[in-house]
């Protein structure tokens, strides 16, 4: 398997909720609409969905409630059944796995945080974390030694005995998340983590989980329905409508090339330079002449403010974190997006 | 938002409209009803002739006779009365009171059992519970009623395991198949209505007389609501918990083992103290078939109307369910706290270690003083005797020997033998027309048609005139304390703390077993039909209290404010707007009082009765097995009815006032 193949690959995913789905899905005329699939009796809960996540990619899933997202990625868990199409984890088919190669699968490969936590009450701190370790078959003493660990890094040392109704919500959360990482999976689901959580607490956490992010490198598909934090966490968006993905792209793209009106929407209130970057805008170098010293590609247009208005340079060169030129920015069009104006 | 609207339109679910189908259901009783009363009605529409009763008792009988003996489950059931039953329970009699039996080492002297009880009641409940759990073993020792307690906890402490266990077991089974579940739900709940009596004579025959008898009749008797929380808590364990154990990898069986069952702890828990509550009421009643213990003693102190003697026992038998009750209900609200890291292993054991320490130290005391191992025959403190003369001066008083007097006579010539002679003079077929317009009248289609299902079985079984006593003795005490309960619970609900009160001495009345309640019957009225009505009034009085008090202050507050700022006066407010809301919840206690009538009018068979109940205790002395069954299937089949109607009248009404 080449170092670029990647991690999760659906291809025209179906998951259709209704009497006998497979025998619908396979005489349902193509192109039929969410709304005239449920005129039959049938909810999409996935709509053909083809969707990638590569190596160490961090793709947030945002929709609002009833979009589909949800039931997505416990598709790529196997919580559901797929009606049609095919997931492969890992260049392997997860639908043709038995139950004890699922099993395998998510003892060794995958984690999950809940948006209310999922813990199990009557088991302290300790355990809970300690629990993927004990269903495996760890020794005692292995999985409370990696427990802890795990428990220390997400910031809970101190409250092992404690039960999981002795902590604050943010706390708890802490707990699902040291679960979730317990096994070291390759791959991390988290399902609207921080949507159960007070604003403060939410950005508190947001932080905790980039932080983390950048220490482990994990795959990891991201559940939200608050666009502002799809923004902030993620390498690629794609947001979803009625069970089907209406655009897949790069936050920069997304809020700069909208595909449908529906993101357009999303896009409308947000305050563009604080997302996009100078490397999302930056066009190629095409043998334009550049001189002066480069701007950082990874830094937001907003960040730039003050080097886009005072410098007077008509194209900026734009470097990579390396320092290497990758690109060229019209000033022009970087203080058009500054200033608001299209 | 708070929409004042209880007056719901009648909807009609046939097209042939409900008032019609009941005009022409009550014209034609009334008909048959008025030809009986001219005497032109034929004699086969009166009652339904002899020659056409089906001999079921008599099939029934075959029918158990191949199950028993050709089919050989009498060899099944013998060799689990003879074998690890009979082990079990002889090893619990041999620790608790010292029968010779293995592993002769008992009786476990009662001051050790008291302060184990008084260690266990700390740990669940504080000083409180403590007091509560030692102070009813020390009583039950000081008054001399030690050996028959432990007769009676020795069984129950066998029985309610093994029910627990059965129903888990059925309860995983119903929750994981649906057939499973749908082929269950009927049976339990013909169990569930089902006179204790039916329990009995087949445990007797399948299960030798004695306390393994006890034990089975026992533990059925207890299962089915074990089965029903079981079900229900696995069904509310949250779908994310779920996910979590099956994202963590775990198996079928570790799902089962470590996710289902411990996030379904409530609802297991509660069910335990049903199991825990049902096997205490069960276990007195089974002094019918001979069972020694509290209900034996307290069966024979009422037979020779010892009243000084039985109210002791009754105290007993109250304060031993009392704190059953509230030990099991404070485990189900206990939830763990955790110890601070690095706690030393006798600082987390301190309450066990504690309690094995005091049981050494009282078993060794007990030696050197042998009071604390058995109270003797002359030592205990009972004043049966005072009290018994006591009572009976109380009762010889003038004016409270004239009041029951009166009372006797005005219910029973002015108001119970007339009602029962009307009831008995309606022939059978305008009988069970009545019954199904009122099932349909109240709950709708389906409820008639079981209605007219089940009654006409009662009908056909051949105990008609029995059934219609039953009936009879059901309906006026339900009625009696229907006009007594739901004013006092309507009184109580208007301050918060009398109805806290109030429901707090409901709660603890019905944790008693039935049988107590034929101690004040018995020395009120002595042995008559108004002692029956009595003790069946004030056992079905609980219920309908207690709910009508939860019915109207679970009315919401926005909506009696919004009575109050419509300037409605406290009657409007509670005939307009409380009553309407707290009707269904109030209908769910009319329908547990006439359950509960049920059950109580067969116990009250020992009073000396004319209905199916008395025919029942009379089985119990032979081997009649058809009988008993037919008997207990028509007492089953009546209350059934009633339920149905009732419980779909609440449904329904509840959906249409957006209730839950």
């Amino acid at each position: 398997m080449s170092a670029t193949a990647p991690v999760i690959s659906a291809q025209n995913v179906w998951k259709l909720f209704g009497p006998s789905p497979e025998s619908y899905l396979k005489s349902m005329p193509a192109g039929r609409s969410f709304d005239e699939i449920r005129a039959d009796g049938y909810i999409a809960g996935v709509k053909d969905v083809s969707i990638e996540v590569g190596r160490g990619e961090m793709l947030v899933i945002m929709g609002l409630s009833g979009s589909g997202k949800s039931t997505l990625v416990r598709c790529f868990s196997r919580l559901h059944d797929i009606t049609g199409g095919t997931i492969k984890v890992d260049g392997q088919d997860i639908m043709g796995l038995s139950e004890r190669d699922l099993i395998e699968l998510r003892r060794n490969k995958m984690g999950m945080v809940f948006q209310s936590f999922g813990l199990l009450p009557h088991r302290t701190v300790l355990d809970n974390v300690a629990f993927p370790l004990e269903m495996r078959g760890q020794d005692r003493h292995d999985r409370r030694e990696r427990a802890l660990e795990v428990i220390k890094l997400v910031g809970l040392e101190g409250r092992e005995e404690y039960f999981p109704r002795e902590l604050s919500g943010g706390q708890q959360q802490r707990v699902g998340i040291a679960r979730s990482l317990a096994i070291e999976p390759d791959i991390w689901f988290l399902d609207e983590p921080f949507s159960a959580l007070d604003p403060l607490i939410r950005r508190e956490m947001q932080d905790e989980f980039l932080r983390l992010q950048e220490m482990l490198g994990k795959t990891i598909v991201f559940i939200t329905h608050d666009f502002d934090e799809a923004l902030r966490l993620a390498d690629r968006i794609a947001i979803m409508r009625n069970g089907a993905v209406e655009q897949c792209d790069t936050p920069d793209q997304i809020v700069m090339n909208p595909a449908t009106e529906y993101v357009a929407k999303f896009t409308e209130d947000i305050d563009k330079a604080r997302v996009v970057h100078a490397k999302g805008l930056a066009k190629p170098v095409n043998g334009h002449a550049l001189e002066g010293a480069p701007i950082n590609g990874g830094a937001t247009i907003h960040e730039l403010a003050r080097v886009l208005v005072n410098d007077n340079r008509i194209l900026l060169p734009v470097a990579n974190d390396k320092g290497v030129v990758t690109g060229v920015l019209e000033r022009d069009t970087a203080l058009n997006v500054l200033l608001g104006a299209e | 938002m708070a929409t004042l609207s209880t007056d719901l339109t009648e909807t009609s679910d046939t097209p042939w409209g409900r008032s019609r189908v009941l005009t022409v259901l009550l014209a034609v009783a009334f008909a048959l009803i008025l030809a009986k009363a001219v005497g032109i009605l034929p004699e086969w529409l009166n009652r339904i002739p002899e020659a056409a009763i089906p001999p079921t008792a008599q099939v029934l009988d075959a029918v158990f006779s191949f199950i028993q003996n050709d089919l050989g489950l009498i060899y099944v059931t013998r060799f689990i009365a003879e074998g690890p039953l009979e082990f079990l329970l002889d090893t619990s009699a041999n620790l608790l009171e010292g029968k010779r039996r293995w592993p002769y080492l008992g009786p476990i002297p009662w001051s050790a059992i008291a302060a184990v009880a008084g260690v266990v009641g700390y740990a669940v409940g504080g000083w409180r519970l403590a007091a509560l759990g030692a102070g009813t073993f020390i009583w039950t020792a000081a008054i001399g009623q030690w050996k028959i307690a432990m007769q009676t906890m020795s069984v129950i402490v066998v029985a309610a395991p093994l029910a627990f266990l059965l129903g888990l077991a059925l309860g995983i089974a119903a929750w994981k198949y649906g057939w499973f579940e749908r082929m269950l739900k009927p049976i339990l709940s013909v169990l569930q209505t089902l006179p204790f009596f039916t329990y009995l004579l087949p445990a007797v025959i399948f299960f030798k007389v004695g306390p393994t008898a006890g034990a089975v009749a026992t533990i059925t008797f207890a299962i089915p609501p074990m089965i029903l929380m079981t079900t229900l808590g696995l069904k509310k364990v949250s779908p994310e918990v779920i996910e979590a154990g099956q994202m963590s990898g775990c198996t079928r069986w570790q799902m089962l083992r470590h996710v289902y069952v411990p996030a379904a702890r409530t609802e297991i828990l509660v069910g335990v103290n049903q199991v825990i509550m049902l096997c205490l009421a069960m276990v007195v009643l089974t002094a019918f078939i001979g069972m020694p213990g509290l209900g034996a003693k307290l069966l024979a102190m009422m037979g020779s109307f010892k009243l000084g003697r039985s109210f002791e026992i009754g105290v007993t038998i109250v304060l031993l369910a009392v704190t059953l009750d509230r030990m099991s209900k404070a485990w189900v609200v206990k939830q763990p706290v955790h110890f601070e890291r690095g706690t030393p292993w006798w600082k987390r054991y301190k309450i066990s270690l504690v309690a094995l320490g005091l049981f050494i130290g009282f078993i060794l005391l007990s030696q050197l003083f042998p009071i604390l191992a058995e109270v003797g025959r002359k030592q205990h403190l009972s004043q049966g005797k005072e009290i018994d003369v006591v009572i009976k001066s109380f009762l010889a008083i003038e004016a409270i020997k004239e009041t029951t007097e009166w009372l006797r006579w005005f219910l029973n010539v002015k108001v119970l033998i007339p009602f029962r002679d009307t009831l008995l003079a309606i022939p059978t077929p305008a009988f069970i027309l009545i019954v199904v317009a009122f099932a349909y009248w109240i709950g709708g289609r389906r409820p008639g048609i079981y209605a007219a299902v089940f009654f006409t079985i009662v009908a056909f079984s051949g105990w008609w005139d029995r059934s219609v006593i039953t009936l009879y003795t059901v309906i006026s005490a339900v009625a009696l304390a229907t006009l007594i309960g739901i004013p006092l619970g309507v009184i109580a609900a208007r301050s918060e703390r009398w109805s806290k009160s109030i429901l707090l001495a409901c709660d603890t009345a019905q944790t008693f077993p039935s049988f107590i309640y034929l101690i004040p019957a018995i020395m009120l009225f002595g042995v008559n039909d108004v002692a029956v009505v009595f003790s069946i009034l004030i056992f079905a009085a609980v219920p309908l209290i207690r709910y009508t008090i939860i019915g109207l202050s679970s009315v919401p507050s926005e909506m009696t404010e919004a009575a109050d700022m419509s300037g409605s006066t406290r009657r409007q407010k509670l005939m307009s707007v409380q009553f309407p809301l707290a009707l269904p919840t109030m209908a769910v206690g009319f329908n547990q009082a006439i359950m509960f009538a049920f059950f109580m009018v067969i116990i009250a068979a020992f009073i000396g009765t004319q209905d199916l109940g008395q025919e029942l205790q009379r089985t119990l002395a032979g081997t009649e097995l058809g009988k008993n069954f037919v008997l207990g299937l028509n007492v089953s089949l009546m209350a059934l009815t009633f339920d149905m109607a009732i419980s779909s009248w609440t449904e329904q009404r509840k959906k249409r006032l957006g209730l839950d």
